[in-house]
């Protein structure tokens, strides 16, 4: 683990962001559709073999973006179906995507019960 | 007044619209998007050395990048943040995050149940859904050419 490693996760990181970017500027992909896109991809990329790869390249640089979360899903069945069969298809994926999913819905919870803080408005991402 | 022909409504459109400076939105995506994940990866090589395992690590890493979004989403800050850095802070995990927590406090006036209980969801609840379902196609055809042998 050296700079090298912490320069390629940004330069991958970066260049995901930046194509995304072009996606919000020239079409009108809203970021909800644009998020389950890069899931879906993240699991694309894991099932054909090409995201081990570039984890092992790129570190954070592709694990951070939401393509990872896709490709966890992915290695969640994957793993599942592996050591007990057909029912693996239906539990890996919540399994392996359990720590982010919950971890936010209950800070999110949280949140909420502890009022507004200083937000005033709904979030415009979009512009 | 060329407002009724095809060529005046296309200039009043363009004039009107916000010029679009997609170069500025890139290099600013790219810096924020890149940050976020280098500042990961500093993490991560943090927790390798502390002899965690590499699985684990990364979804350390993840999970701190969730909790510090969610609470610059609480805040208040957040937004101000994404103004900027576009999809630079929506593409890593941090705009999963911003979206549950975002939702959930937007929501307290309409109730904890069909309030933040349902609208918490209103974002994550799609990624969540096809996540699942990409999972699921692949799960079956992993299943069906281990069981053929293909």
């Amino acid at each position: 683990m050296t700079m090298t490693n912490i320069l390629l996760a940004f330069l991958a990181g970066g260049a995901i962001a930046s194509t995304v970017q072009i996606f919000i500027d020239k079409t009108n992909l809203t970021p909800a559709r644009l998020l389950v896109f890069l899931v879906s991809f993240g699991v694309f990329l894991y099932a054909v073999g090409a995201y081990e790869p570039l984890f092992e390249i790129f570190g954070c640089g592709v694990s951070v973006p939401l393509i990872g979360f896709g490709a966890t899903i992915a290695r969640g069945v994957k793993e599942a179906i592996d050591s007990t069969g057909a029912l693996g298809i239906l539990t890996g994926g919540l399994t392996a995507g359990a720590a982010g999913i919950t971890l936010s819905l209950m800070i999110g919870l949280g949140f909420s019960l502890a009022g507004h803080g200083k937000r005033r408005n709904i979030p415009k991402i979009r512009r | 007044m060329d407002i009724y022909t095809k060529q005046g409504k296309k200039r009043i459109i363009s004039e009107h619209s916000p010029h679009s400076r997609l170069g500025l939105n890139m290099l600013k995506a790219f810096l924020f998007g890149g940050g976020i994940c280098a500042f990961g990866e500093g993490l991560r090589g943090l927790f390798l050395s502390l002899g965690i395992k590499s699985d684990t690590s990364t979804l350390l890493v993840s999970m701190i990048i969730i909790v510090v979004a969610a609470t610059v989403t609480f805040l208040g800050v957040f937004d101000n943040i994404a103004r900027h850095a576009g999809a630079g802070t929506l593409v890593p995990i941090s705009g999963f995050s911003n979206a549950v927590t975002s939702q959930a406090i937007d929501a307290r006036s309409e109730g904890y149940v069909l309030g933040v209980g349902a609208k918490i969801f209103t974002i994550c609840g799609p990624v969540i859904l096809y996540g699942l379902a990409s999972g699921v196609i692949y799960g079956i055809i992993y299943y069906l050419t281990g069981l053929f042998g293909w």
